[in-house]
Order: structure tokens, then C-alpha cells, then sequence
């Protein structure tokens, strides 16, 4: 455990002076302030608190930018210590390839932790500000909140996975682009387009909820928009929430990082420094 | 008294090449041993496979009493490798507090660690702006963290100015007075042949020979060059006195083998007042460095 904690302490600093900690907080504040900013107009009409209107503007943000914040720092983390050539030392110290990965997890998941929370909380300030209700909408924040950080680890273990994969950098990042764009706006897609070509048939009614709740963004999309009827509400798509049961996306999310961590670490094993 | 670290008929290979053949060897505790050979003549691979970063393919390795990369081989192994890199954007101190922790050790030590080899105003430094020579002090300040019983050091000495490079001698010598063993790797074989006990000669993957320098020396016996001196005028009688030799000038060239040294030198004492001077070059240790790590026709 020592050992994890002082590759998270290393790993924290190295980000904080790349600035990747300034970056993904600037970042996640200024596109939270901006759509609870354009996400106020619906308010009265839904009758819904102006927090929950703002929870569910940030959940249809989170599912762009966590994974894609996730993927930035992490694609570095195995192919950079191969190009800087600071492995084979590294694996010389009495230190394994799993605790190695850990501790970077540990620091970027602080990294994000600290953006998501910047971000959310400039959102949620701004919102309870203006309407004195929006305090009803503290449960979702704080639901969106952790699961924002459960859906960036999974996309960091991802991308250590993908980085131990292309051992290069620039081999890393095209392969997180490339994960980013087909599990974040293609899947939808593409399982939009096969429902259209299903035309109700077994594939949207049997295979369609689980396909969903596979995906890791969209299954936090679902467990955020089911738990809050608020939400759903805000959002336009309480029916389809409401078909998958809130647990299976909750497992779903659980067990997203911790089997992206498997994998990047049996990659990693395949090493040779 | 058990072996730092002992190596018996090691082979590894890669695909086609075998990058080491047969090769046996014994590091004693507080012994310090001088890998040399050429570039790619298997020192890097040897170094690897002891650290436990890379496998083997027959042979017997054994690291502390325990499997090369194993926990306690680990923990009592300090590896220098060959231009060993940091990530720049963190400090010499912060690096080396690392370190120290992952071998769980205080992180306090890192400035006395530092100023262990001179780097004691750079630590707050970030190692981006580092040169060549502080990197590799950094580098040997993280190999000497927790006492390590074997230290692996790939050209420890690349990059490092003479003075530094004495210095760094200065530091093996106590750490081998204190029981820790050190196997190097070099290129230059006068750089090593004072500062270790024994001198390890590979080439093409294969131990060629190994011992100290004078069982080297003994054993290539390579012929010693004489160069004769004769006083004016005599320069002719001198060339028809020693038939064998080869007049050069303004003195007579030739060679003799390690056993006719002192019979050639009472002949040419002998020759009386046609000689005015004699000089006795033994072979040089780059002419036996060569004479090994060429065996194989390279």
C-alpha cells in the first residue's frame, strides 16, 4: 500500500505541474457554468427545481468530458514511462506492475475528483443562487457527482489498457481517440440506427437494455437519469430510463474499472522493458 | 559463505541470435567485478536477466540466494541502467524521495543521498534541466538507497567528467568495504582495471575469460616491445647485433614473448657501448581487451 500511495503521491505532482489538474479544472468549470447557464430556460414549465434542471444538463456534459478528460491523462501512463525509458528502472524496485497502475489510478482519480467537483459545484452555486428551491435537487448532484468519478476511472483503466497496448504515445492517444469516438458517440448511434432497422422486434426489446447498460457512459447515463424523476423529467427521457432497472447500471459501473484494471494490467505483464 | 550472485551456463536468445551462451559466474559478497566486451556483445541482456526484467532461456540464475526479480532479490538489487532516465518534470529530490519510498525507506534521506554524489544544490532543480552527468548522479544516488548486497551498474561512468568519475570509484570502494557487491559494465578497460577486484570479458555472448588483471595479462601473453636506443654511430652494429629487431629511425623495434624477456634484456645489457638506452612496453590493456573480445575473428 506504501508502495501505491508513493507512486500516486509522484504521479499527482507530475500532473500538477503538466498542468493536466489546471487544464481538466478549467475545463469541467467552464462547461458546467455555461450549461446551467443555457439549461435554466425550462425550469417552469417541467416544475422542476432549478439544481435538478442542472444535474441533468451536467449528466448529458459528464458522459462527454469525463471519458474524454480520463482518456488524456491516462493514455500516457504505461507508453510515456516506455519512451522516457524510466521502466526498466522502475520494475527493478521492489514495486509490481499492479501497484505501478494503482497508484497512477489513485493520483488521476484525485485529478478528477478535484475538476468534477469544481465543476459541479460552480454549477450547483450558481444554480441554488438564483432559485432558493434548487436544494432539493442536492441528492442527484451528489449522485451524478460519484458516479462521474466511478465513469472516469473506468476510462482511465481503459486508457492505461490502451496505452500498455501501443507502448508508444502517439500510438496511445490515437487508440483513446478512437475508443472515445466508438464507445462515446458511436455506440449510441449505432444502436439508434438498429432500433430504427428492428422496428420493435426482439433486438429492442431483448438485447437493446443490456447493450446499454454495457457501455459504461451509458449506463451512468441511465443509473443518473432513473434515480431522480426530476431529472428524467429535465432530461425528456424518463421512459427509457425506467426500462433497466437502476442496479444493472450500477453494477455495470462498478464493474467497468475494476475489469479495465484486470486487463491493463495483464497487458502491461506482456511488457518486456 | 553463500554467493551474491551466482550464474551457471546461462543462454538466452533472441529468435535466431543467441545473446548469451553458456555463461558461468560467481559475484562474491564485497566483491567488485568489471563486465567489459563490445557493444552488443551481451553485457545489457546479462545485466537484464539478473534484474529479473527479462527472462532466460536454459541455465541457473540465482540473485541473493533467491529467482532473479523475485521479492527478495529485489529488494537487495540496485540497478544503474545504461543512460538512465527521470521524468522531467519532477525534482532531483522529489525523484529520489520516490524511490525511497518504494523501497520503504524514510524519504527524509533524500537531500543526504544527493549530497552524496554533489548534487546537493540541483535537488530542487527539476531533472528536465539536468545534464547528462547530473542525471547519472541522480541515477547513482537512487542505486545506493537501503544498502543493496549487489549493485548492477550498466556504464555507470558514461556521461560523468574524470573528477566525478573518481569520485564515483571513491564511493564503490566503501560500499564494497561494507560488504555490498558490485558487478559493472564498461567499455574502457583502463578506467576499471584499478577500482575492481576482477574483470569479466564477453564477447559475442560468451564469457571468454575472466580474473584480474595480471591473470589476463598471463594468460594472453601477448609479446612485450622493446625499443633499443643506440649511442651515434653504432646504429648499424646495433641492427646486425639483433637481426630480429627492425630499425626505425633513430631506434631499433622488436618484440619478445613474456618467458624471453630477461634472456633478450641481459643480450642487449650485453651489447655493451653500442647501446645507449632500452624501453620495455608491456602489452597495453587496450591490446589485451582486444585480444580477448577479437577471439571470434570480429
Amino acid at each position: 500500500m506504501s508502495r501505491i500511495l508513493a507512486t500516486a503521491r509522484s504521479e499527482f505532482l507530475i500532473a500538477l505541474r503538466n498542468r493536466w489538474v489546471s487544464i481538466a479544472v478549467a475545463m469541467m468549470v467552464v462547461f458546467s457554468l455555461v450549461l446551467s447557464a443555457a439549461g435554466s430556460a425550462p425550469t417552469g414549465a417541467l416544475g422542476a427545481d432549478r439544481l435538478s434542471v442542472t444535474v441533468a444538463s451536467l449528466t448529458s456534459l459528464a458522459v462527454y468530458l469525463v471519458p474524454l478528460v480520463a482518456l488524456l491523462m491516462s493514455f500516457d501512463g504505461v507508453a510515456g514511462e516506455v519512451e522516457r525509458g524510466t521502466l526498466p528502472l522502475l520494475l527493478t524496485y521492489p514495486l509490481s506492475r499492479a501497484e505501478l497502475l494503482t497508484g497512477k489510478l489513485f493520483a488521476h482519480v484525485a485529478v478528477l475528483t478535484f475538476a468534477v467537483a469544481a465543476g459541479y459545484g460552480s454549477a450547483a452555486l450558481s444554480a441554488i443562487a438564483t432559485d432558493s428551491a434548487a436544494l432539493a435537487g442536492t441528492p442527484a448532484l451528489w449522485r451524478l457527482f460519484w458516479t462521474s468519478i466511478l465513469l472516469g476511472a473506468a476510462f482511465l483503466c481503459l486508457g492505461y489498457a490502451l496505452s500498455a497496448l501501443a507502448q508508444r504515445p502517439s500510438g496511445a492517444a490515437g487508440l483513446a481517440i478512437g475508443l472515445w469516438l466508438a464507445m462515446i458517440v458511436l455506440y449510441d448511434l449505432g444502436l439508434l440506427a438498429a432500433i430504427v432497422a428492428d422496428g420493435g422486434g426482439w433486438f429492442t426489446t431483448e438485447l437493446f437494455p443490456w447493450l446499454l447498460i454495457g457501455n459504461p457512459a451509458d449506463a451512468f447515463r441511465l443509473y443518473n437519469l432513473a434515480a431522480s424523476e426530476a431529472t428524467a423529467a429535465a432530461a425528456g427521457i424518463g421512459g427509457a430510463a425506467n426500462a433497466i432497472p437502476p442496479m444493472h447500471a450500477l453494477v455495470s459501473m462498478l464493474a467497468w474499472p475494476v475489469l479495465a484494471l484486470g486487463a491493463a494490467v495483464l497487458i502491461f505483464r506482456r511488457i518486456t522493458p | 559463505m553463500m554467493q551474491t550472485l551466482t550464474l551457471s551456463r546461462l543462454t538466452k536468445r533472441y529468435r535466431d541470435t543467441e545473446a548469451l551462451r553458456d555463461v558461468s559466474l560467481d559475484v562474491a559478497p564485497g566483491e567488485r567485478v568489471a563486465l567489459l566486451g563490445h557493444n552488443g556483445a551481451g553485457k545489457s541482456t546479462l545485466m537484464k536477466i539478473i534484474l529479473g526484467l527479462i527472462s532466460f532461456d536454459s541455465g541457473e540464475v540465482q540473485v541473493l540466494g533467491a529467482a532473479p526479480g523475485s521479492g527478495p532479490a529485489r529488494a537487495g538489487v540496485a540497478y544503474l541502467p545504461e543512460s538512465v532516465a527521470f521524468h522531467p518534470a519532477l525534482t532531483g529530490l522529489e525523484q529520489i524521495r520516490h524511490y525511497l519510498r518504494l523501497r520503504g525507506e524514510p524519504a527524509r534521506l533524500a537531500s543526504e543521498l544527493l549530497a552524496r554524489v554533489g548534487l546537493a544544490d540541483a535537488g530542487r532543480r527539476r531533472i528536465g534541466t539536468y545534464s547528462k552527468g547530473m542525471r547519472q548522479r541522480v541515477g547513482l544516488a537512487q542505486a545506493l538507497i537501503g544498502h543493496p548486497r549487489l549493485l548492477v551498474l550498466d556504464e555507470p561512468t558514461s556521461g560523468l567528467d574524470p573528477v566525478s568519475r573518481r569520485d564515483f570509484y571513491a564511493l564503490l570502494d566503501g560500499l564494497a568495504a561494507e560488504g555490498a557487491s558490485v558487478l559493472l559494465s564498461s567499455h574502457a578497460l583502463t578506467e576499471v582495471e584499478a577500482r575492481t577486484d576482477r574483470l569479466v570479458i564477453l564477447s559475442q555472448g560468451r564469457l571468454v575469460t575472466q580474473g584480474s588483471l595480471s591473470d589476463l595479462r598471463r594468460q594472453a601473453d601477448l609479446p612485450i616491445m622493446l625499443h633499443v636506443t643506440p649511442r651515434t654511430g653504432a646504429s648499424g652494429r646495433l641492427a646486425e647485433a639483433l637481426p630480429q629487431g627492425r630499425m626505425n629511425g633513430t631506434a631499433l623495434h622488436m618484440s619478445c614473448g613474456q618467458d624471453e624477456k630477461l634472456a633478450t634484456l641481459s643480450r642487449i645489457a650485453g651489447l655493451g657501448e653500442i647501446v645507449s638506452d632500452v624501453d620495455v612496453t608491456p602489452p597495453s590493456l587496450e591490446d589485451i581487451y582486444s585480444h580477448f573480445s577479437r577471439r571470434d575473428g570480429q
